[in-house]
């Protein structure tokens, strides 16, 4: 198979695979959280749960102080290497094609220069993020293999992707067909992983956030 | 029916609902809930991570409520919780989590991780793996009324000894009062000025109030240890009481946990909504200041600063109240550091002060409020739940550190005019 | 021509100035990223080399390669260049035809056995020789015999260098390009021999010989005459990449060197071919354009006597110098783009996974409120174990 049938055959049924698994993946596993339902609470409420829960959405992004002064690499890192991947998968303009090619709309690119930075940033913090959850002794304590799978498969697109832009080591076709397949491979791992939270914590936190705004607590 | 592992397991699957799902789905294990929890940051020990303390709870809930984890469990893939498990998990679960709730405010994508503590505690107990102080604390309030088994006759021998000090009647058993008051049996042996403070206030703000002879045990061991079961019955003595007394609002007194009990889990644990309402102290307090019911006559003039109680300010969202009484009573008040809904708990709530076993972790713990405390350096420390008050004593005794501890309500009544 | 002339004495016998060749000679030094100081080093062999005697073979192939190197519309000195080598075989532009055709080319390869360069263009179907033949000589054998003496081969244009537009999907003939070709099938005898019984014994494998892809559909004149002075004035194959390409020539890739460049950079896009974008010459890459990926020098040489190249005239580069560009999935698709139609894909998986979800959803609700009707109310004296 040469490079160029690879990277058909990537982006073609390989990408509609990885699509598909991804997709009901995480439909299925949405829908098993909601459909699993809640008690209605039958205590007077204080406050509004539906904005205190909308609200806790949002709010939990901003760490308090006291999490940032004791965690604080854990906090910084970890906002760097979410927003690098975010910047990078929704504002590089090859990604921007991409995604208009599934979702039918456009947006502004940045400049690739700056995308560029931003994947060295994070490729550097992720390592860096590696290392902690190594050595740091809560983490190394908590990590399963999953949590190092994890950590593999986001890094993988993210260094495939520096190294296609700047065709270093292999032909062009063949980067390309290797950044595509890992991300791929991360949109299968996806629903069976912890990777799940891009989509969870929306929930996890509006639950919380409800909970407590009904006490009315901003949590 | 004895306890056993499975109708330990069984309580679990009862409890996992979709919040729960949705916080175990979410968990990225970026421990930074370790850094919210005081029996981690105080002993550097992972083992305290906060969510890590339900992995037997998050393994139920894989094998039995996905389908990867289904599959996995049919075939033979996954490895089903054990008793030996369950028993190294008692003491993460009952003696190092005083259900604070601290580290749900700090999780990044927003688990409620005290929420399933809570549930988790229902299948530990039935699976025989509550300690042994609880489960006594517990007996004794199902067949004496009160955890720390007082009865009517010792809250009478209180009462009389009240009235004779205060030269007020406190009312028992009035039908038709506007408010019931509730007390916790720590406030009742150790604490009886309470009883004569609020009858002070309540008599310059013209409240109508009783107690009732037959329910006035606030405090609720069946949520600690985590029997819903039992908690609904020991609510229910107090819904029976109101009905009786045909009032309108039921006072939770200066008691942390009580008032989790009966504000907000108490319509749920009685499976309907109360015809009462329920208040905290602190909030009818407020209510009469902000009337101007409250008519103080001096100022407190030492440096007083305020320990929330976890279940009133984090978990039970009365936060603004306690400083708009201290506003108006004290004349130097300072806040500690991270105070309010991020305050740390004094280490002894959520049944870990009624559980003997955790009686060295919870002083070793209370280096926390030790440092809260050295930031500000108050002349005596004000707060409102006994069960903090009697630890919070016990610990500033242990760390030789000679702070009063006074309850708010008593500070008011001491300074009304 | 006289056959001994050098190449200098054949420029200036058709009236190229000496200050002329110079500069050619400079231009292909620069091309070729060689420091000035080799402009007459390279002069002087290219004045001193005695014509060398190309055979050129055209298999299935358009012409397109040897219009690119004859019809620039005015006489180049890179035209000039290709003229005053010794082209003893071509069957486009040689006078002779049929038997005396390949009697020239039997001629020429033993009188310069080891010698001379073989330019291929075009790819040999294997699938059925029978596609195409040359004087009733298959494809096949005749690459084997003629490149049996060839110092080098030069395979010209995408075809040849790659198997080109006979090798897209689904390769009816079995096209190979040369090199694949030679490294399935360099060991064979060929069947017919148009060279003597001599050149027949002395055939030896052919597996080993040096290849130059000189791909482009068509390659850029100035690169394959490039590719012979390089090969005339160092007496050897000059470095190359990965797909045997020289490296002076498809060091970079289009997009690197693309005048257009600093919209890419900025996102600046045409977002089809009449919008503002496209007027205010906008980068073309949401066009389907190939520059990133495709390695070749149209970007600094351009076309026609360096009047443009079809990015600057408006298209996105059809990727034609990289292997098969014709299978990219589309010449006005992005190569980073789905093949297929993802949206609809996803559509029916959302449908299929919400019935799903669904489904599990209710069964493990279910099992719960079975579990929960089950539950015997817990007592005090159910918390001791074996109590």
């Amino acid at each position: 198979m040469s490079a160029a049938e690879l990277l058909m055959w990537i982006r073609g049924p390989a990408l509609q695979f990885a699509t598909v698994v991804f997709v009901i993946g995480v439909v299925v596993r949405i829908l098993e959280i909601l459909v699993l339902g809640r008690k209605q609470d039958l205590a007077a409420a204080r406050g509004s749960a539906l904005a205190g829960g909308l609200r806790t959405i949002f709010s939990r992004s901003v760490p308090d102080r006291g999490t940032l002064q004791r965690s604080t690499f854990n906090v910084v890192a970890g906002y760097i290497f979410h927003f690098g991947i975010f910047l990078a998968l929704f504002f590089f303009a090859p990604h921007i094609l991409f995604l208009h090619d599934v979702f039918g709309v456009y947006w502004p690119s940045l400049p690739t220069q700056f995308i560029d930075a931003v994947t060295v940033v994070t490729m550097i913090t992720l390592l860096a993020v590696l290392l902690h959850r190594i050595s740091h002794k809560v983490m190394r304590y908590l990590s399963r293999s999953s949590d190092y799978l994890a950590w593999l498969l986001t890094f993988l697109p993210v260094l495939t992707g520096y190294l296609a832009f700047h065709r270093i080591g292999l032909t062009p076709p063949m980067l390309m067909a290797l950044h595509i397949a890992s991300v791929e491979l991360l949109m299968v791992a996806f629903p069976f992983t912890k990777l799940m939270h891009a989509f969870t914590l929306v929930m996890a936190r509006y639950y919380n956030g409800a909970m407590a705004g009904r006490k009315g607590v901003n949590a | 029916m004895s306890a056993s592992l499975e109708r330990g397991i069984h309580a679990f699957k009862e409890q996992i609902d979709a919040p729960v799902a949705a916080f175990f789905s979410s968990c990225v294990r970026c421990g930074l809930c370790a850094e919210a929890c005081l029996f981690f940051t105080e002993t550097g020990d992972p083992v305290y991570t906060p969510i890590h303390k339900l992995e037997p709870l998050r393994r139920v809930w894989q094998q039995e409520y996905t389908f990867w984890g289904r599959t996995a469990k049919a075939l033979g893939l996954s490895r089903p919780v054990t008793d030996a498990e369950l028993n190294k998990w008692e003491p993460l679960v009952y003696d190092s989590c005083t259900l604070c709730g601290r580290c749900s405010m700090v999780c990044p994508v927003g688990n409620d991780i005290t929420y399933m503590i809570r549930k988790m505690r229902e299948g530990m107990a039935v699976a025989g793996h509550a300690p042994e102080g609880l489960v006594s604390a517990t007996r004794r309030a199902v067949t004496t009324g009160s955890p720390m088994g007082v009865k009517y006759p010792a809250l009478q021998a209180q009462i009389r000894n009240v009235e004779q000090e205060t030269g007020l009647s406190i009312p028992v058993d009035v039908t038709g009062a506007d408010y019931l008051l509730l007390l916790s049996s720590m406030e009742i042996m150790n604490f009886p000025e309470f009883i004569g403070a609020i009858a002070k206030i309540f008599r310059k703000a013209g409240v109508s109030w009783t107690l009732s002879s037959q329910s006035f045990e606030a405090t609720n061991s069946g949520i600690q240890i985590g029997v819903s079961d039992i908690a609904a019955e020991l609510v229910q003595r107090i819904v029976d009481a109101a009905a009786k007394l045909q009032v309108k609002s039921i006072i939770s007194p200066e008691c942390g946990h009580a008032y989790t009990a009966i504000r907000w889990e108490g319509p749920n644990l009685v499976g309907k909504p109360f015809d009462f309402k329920v208040v905290h102290i602190l909030e009818l307090l407020d209510e009469l200041r902000a009337q101007g019911r409250i008519k103080l006559g001096s100022k407190e003039t030492q440096k007083l600063t305020y320990h929330d109680p976890c279940q009133i300010a984090r978990r039970g969202g009365v936060v603004k109240q306690p400083r708009n009484l201290l506003d108006m009573v004290a004349e130097n008040f300072v806040e500690m550091p991270e105070a309010g809904t991020m305050n740390w708990c004094c280490g002894a709530g959520g049944g870990v002060g009624t559980n003997e076993r955790a009686a060295e972790l919870r002083l070793k713990v209370f280096r926390r409020k030790q440092s809260q405390l050295n930031a500000v350096k108050p002349d005596a420390l004000v707060s409102a739940c006994s069960n903090c008050r009697i630890h919070l004593e016990e610990g500033l005794e242990e760390y030789g550190m000679e702070i009063p501890v006074l309850s708010l309500t008593e500070t008011i009544a001491a300074h009304l005019e | 021509m006289p056959k001994d002339q050098s190449i200098g004495e054949a420029l200036r016998a058709r009236g190229i100035s000496r200050r002329g060749f110079l500069k050619f000679c400079a231009a292909t030094a620069s091309l070729m990223a060689l420091p000035p100081s080799m402009v007459p080093i390279i002069a002087q062999a290219l004045e001193r080399a005695r014509r060398p005697s190309v055979i050129w073979l055209s298999f299935q192939e358009c012409t397109g390669c040897t219009e690119s190197l004859t019809r620039s519309h005015s006489p180049t000195v890179e035209g000039l260049i290709f003229d005053t080598i010794s082209l003893d075989y071509h069957h486009t532009l040689q006078a002779a035809s049929g038997a005396a055709a390949e009697a020239a080319r039997a001629a020429a390869m033993q009188e310069n056995w080891g010698n001379y360069i073989l330019v291929v263009d075009g790819s040999i179907p294997v699938g059925d020789p029978g596609y195409s033949t040359i004087a009733g000589i298959s494809n096949m054998d005749m690459l084997l015999e003629t490149a049996a003496g060839a110092a080098a081969i030069v395979s010209v244009g995408s075809c040849a260098a790659f198997g080109g537009i006979p090798h897209a999907n689904p390769n009816p003939t079995g096209a190979l390009s040369v090199a694949a070709f030679i490294r399935e099938y360099g060991n064979r005898t060929p069947n017919t021999f148009a060279a003597d019984a001599a050149a027949q014994a002395a055939h030896t494998d052919i597996s080993s010989k040096p290849i130059i892809n000189v791909s482009g559909c068509p390659p850029i004149p100035v690169v394959i005459t490039g590719v012979l002075a390089h090969f005339l004035t160092f007496g050897k194959i000059p470095d190359l990449d990965s797909l045997g390409r020289p490296l002076a020539f498809y060091g970079q890739s289009i997009h690197d060197r693309c005048y257009r460049r600093p919209f890419y950079d900025k996102g600046l896009f045409a977002n089809t071919f009449d919008d503002e974008g496209a007027k205010k010459g906008w980068c073309l890459y949401k066009l389907g354009c190939k520059g990133p990926t495709t390695y070749n020098a149209c970007a600094t040489t351009k076309w026609n006597d360096g009047t443009s190249f079809p990015i600057q005239s408006g298209h996105p580069c059809l990727g034609c110098s990289e292997p098969d560009f014709w299978d990219g999935g589309g010449f006005y698709k992005a190569i980073s783009t789905p093949t297929g139609d993802i949206s609809r894909t996803a559509v029916y998986a959302i449908g299929a996974g919400a019935a799903a979800g669904v489904a599990l959803g209710a069964l493990n609700r279910a099992k719960r409120t079975r579990l929960q009707q089950t539950h015997s109310k817990v007592g005090i004296d159910d918390l001791d174990k074996g109590g």
